[in-house]
């Protein structure tokens, strides 16, 4: 079976083809045969491949497969190959897996758009690029696959592109992502000027000799990987991208913007795990941005309207826990919450697509209300996906959470701080995702009369995989469950404990972990607690008594106003980053370009034009003054050799 | 037998009437004709050097300077009668179109 690993990203690139190549010429049932088939048989392929990775023994799970050397020069070798290990095993799993839902689902909610192919042809090319991305074996591959879901992610960001807003966003996405990809190779510059390789098995054999633990060079690697990842996955300073990436379809934010893309960059941090385990200081900084993002992308959750603003920024703070937990060393904590996450962000997004899809692309929660009644499947199901966000115990979230949570508290590179910022932000997401459920499935709807009488529940090619991703929103935690659980196996923990191995003294103490049961539990009884009177508070406010909030705003209203503007985050950038570069490009356009450079040429044209504007009028044209210049030529020069 | 100066004192003369006619005559017709005058008063050094020092060279070039002179006559005066043609008047000072 090893050999078809290859297949696993090339059958989507075969749809890509194949759909991109026809674009306009095919009927729609058969791009979208073509497009989900060729995702859905990539999931089958990776489905078989895991099966026969845990049938190896646990140390030797590897599978590697070289398909042909990309780049051959000198003693650089870069090699077309990739690598399946415990980690990547799961990577693909959740792309092509969840992937393949909202490629199912996109059928029934792109039904409508006139650029159905195109729509497909991208997202063929992304599930591409990302499978590549999680399979490369080695650092310039996977740089080939984060540049490719960037791309992708700017043409669907900006799928809509007649309308400026989305085209804005998609290179918004863009050039924020090239400040972080900027670091990235600079970081991967530095590993190959020292190491020779950027093979991902030679890079983590060889760092422990060649770097010198805690040094500034490896912490300086770690902090330019880690900057390219705050690019890619939206961590300060630069997650000011994600939340208009949400003009694009709201399928490709649930796959792009949700499940996949933006845990790239937490996925290339466990990957390299090896090298952040020598830098306790880039972890220390890791930890922070993540914790920071966490609790302040929840804090602006809270007074967004735009259902799937709410939903971005949730995004935003909980690939801050998935950092947090990066950064305190607990990397399999960070890559469960990683995949419970794609399963409860990728259906909150599908739900909200469907209440979009129902609501005539009415995006306003304030406008909302009520639509429980009338799309009965889309309010569970979300509902579901609501509860494993906060953390309610017996869902997908709450383990992993949890786990987080815990190891912030207990690792040795964990303080009892990111601990309390962590709950804080896991009752402010509590309380902004049961504001949304409030304001959008419960009272009185608030919408006109033309679309309450185009309320309908979502085609059958929706609902359903709304409904194959809220079983998995619940189900999937349980392959990690905590050992204070009747001392019950965290398979998960098992599962990608070779790929850590590298760190493995550091691994050892996390395993066995500071603190007591006691502790542990105690610490979950309070989250959980926080979430309950959170969830009680949206109850309050936006059900029960909504004129409470209103008085609550009034009260707050510096704060409120501050929230609303996101902390007018995109203002400063604007005007310390944007402006003066717009400045200091028109000052290199309109003084250096026009008046320096064009001056210069268009000066020495000129300066011909008139000096020979002079010498022209001795062209006269008249016969016998010629031959008086050419006599009196003659007699100088017969002069000249006579006398001269 | 006459000496050499003589006969080149004799061509300079032909040869200076020769170059001014060129230079100041607005006559087309008048303008060939100085110019022959200007290759006779060369043709004259030419023939006094060949019979002054025994060699045959001057009389040989003497008749492709003929030849080409006659040569030249009728293209120029083929040339002058087409202009004379179109502007109806053969005055050099009027053909000044190739200019700037």
């Amino acid at each position: 079976m090893s050999e078809y690993l290859f297949l696993v990203p090339l059958l989507p690139f075969i749809g890509f083809l194949i759909n991109g190549l026809l674009l306009g010429r095919l009927p729609r049932p058969v791009v979208s045969f073509i497009a989900c088939a060729s995702v859905g048989l990539s999931f089958v392929i990776a489905l078989l491949l895991f099966f026969d990775l845990k049938a190896m023994p646990a140390d030797m799970r590897l599978i590697e497969q070289t398909l042909f050397t990309w780049i051959p020069a000198g003693s650089f070798h870069a090699n077309i190959a990739y690598m399946l290990d415990p980690l990547s095993a799961v990577m693909i799993l959740v792309v092509s897996g969840v992937g393949f839902v909202i490629h199912i689902y996109s059928v029934g909610y792109m039904h409508h758009d006139p650029c159905f192919g195109r729509y497909f042809t991208y997202m063929n090319l992304f599930t591409f690029a990302m499978l590549t991305l999680v399979l490369a074996d080695n650092f310039l591959l996977m740089f080939v696959g984060w540049e490719g879901v960037g791309l992708c992610s700017y043409l669907l960001i900006g799928f809509w592109y007649e309308k400026k807003s989305a085209a804005d966003a998609g290179k918004k996405a863009f050039i924020v992502n090239r400040i972080g990809d900027f670091g990235f190779l600079i970081g991967m510059f530095i590993i190959f000027w020292q190491i020779g390789s950027l093979d991902f098995q030679t890079v983590m054999a060889e760092a422990p000799h060649v770097f010198i633990a805690g040094g500034g060079l490896i912490t300086a690697v770690c902090l330019l990987l880690f900057m390219g990842a705050t690019g890619k996955s939206a961590q300060i300073p630069l997650f000011v991208w994600l939340p208009d990436a949400m003009e694009g379809p709201t399928p490709v934010s649930a796959l792009i913007h949700a499940a996949t893309m933006v845990t790239a960059g937490v996925y290339m941090i466990v990957r390299t795990n090896v090298l952040y385990m020598m830098a306790p200081d880039a972890m220390l900084v890791v930890a922070i941005i993540g914790v920071a993002t966490a609790f302040f992308a929840a804090t602006i959750g809270l007074a967004q309207n735009d259902i799937k603003r709410v939903l971005a920024y949730s995004t935003v703070s909980q690939l801050g826990y998935m950092f947090l937990a990066c950064g305190v060393g607990a990397f399999t904590a960070g890559i469960f919450h990683l995949m419970t996450h794609a399963f409860f962000k990728a259906l909150l997004f599908l739900g909200a697509g469907s209440v979009i899809h129902g609501m005539s692309n009415e995006q306003d929660m304030r406008y909302m209300g009520g639509l429980k009644k009338y799309m009965p499947i889309t309010f569970w199901t979300m509902l579901i996906a609501t509860l494993a966000i906060s953390g309610i115990p017996g869902f997908s979230g709450f383990f992993s959470k949890d786990e987080i949570l815990w190891k912030s508290f207990s690792s040795q590179f964990g303080h009892p701080v990111f601990w309390v910022l962590g709950v804080i932000t896991a009752g402010l997401t509590a309380f902004y995702m049961f504001r949304l459920i409030n304001m959008t499935f419960f009272g009185k709807g608030r919408m006109d009369d033309k679309t309450r009488k185009h309320l309908h529940e979502a085609p059958r090619s929706m609902t359903v995989p709304l409904i194959v991703l809220a079983v998995l929103s619940v189900v999937g935690g349980y392959v990690g469950l905590p050992h204070v659980f009747f001392g019950a196996t965290n398979y998960f923990e098992h599962w990608m404990a070779p790929v850590l191995s590298g760190g493995q003294a550091a691994s050892h103490a996390l395993a066995s972990g500071g603190g007591d049961t006691g502790t542990e539990l105690g610490l979950m009884a309070a989250s959980v607690l926080l979430v309950l009177i959170a969830i009680y508070f949206a109850y309050l406010l936006y059900n029960k008594s909504p004129e409470r909030a209103t008085s609550l705003r009034e009260k707050l209203s510096g704060m409120h106003k501050m929230i609303v503007n996101k902390y007018y985050v995109d203002e400063i950038y604007g005007a310390t980053i944007v402006r003066p570069l717009v400045y200091f490009s028109l000052f290199l356009w309109k003084v250096v370009d026009v008046v320096v450079i064009d001056g210069f040429i268009n000066g020495l044209a000129g300066a011909y034009s008139d000096v020979s504007g002079y010498l022209r009028t001795s062209q006269t044209g008249r016969v016998r003054s010629y031959a008086t210049v050419f006599v009196v030529g003659v007699v100088i020069v017969t002069a000249y050799f006579l006398f001269g | 037998m006459l000496s050499i100066p003589a006969y080149i004192i004799v061509a300079l003369v032909l040869f200076c009437i020769g170059t001014i006619g060129v230079l100041i005559t607005r006559n087309i017709i008048i303008l060939f004709m100085s110019i022959e005058l200007m290759l006779n008063a060369a043709n004259l050094v030419l023939i006094a050097f060949s019979r002054a020092l025994n060699l045959m060279d001057g009389h040989a070039f003497v008749f492709l300077v003929l030849t080409v002179a006659a040569a030249e006559a009728a293209v120029g005066l083929a040339m002058v009668i087409t202009l004379y043609r179109n502007r109806e008047t053969i005055n050099i000072d009027r053909f000044n179109i190739l200019k700037w």
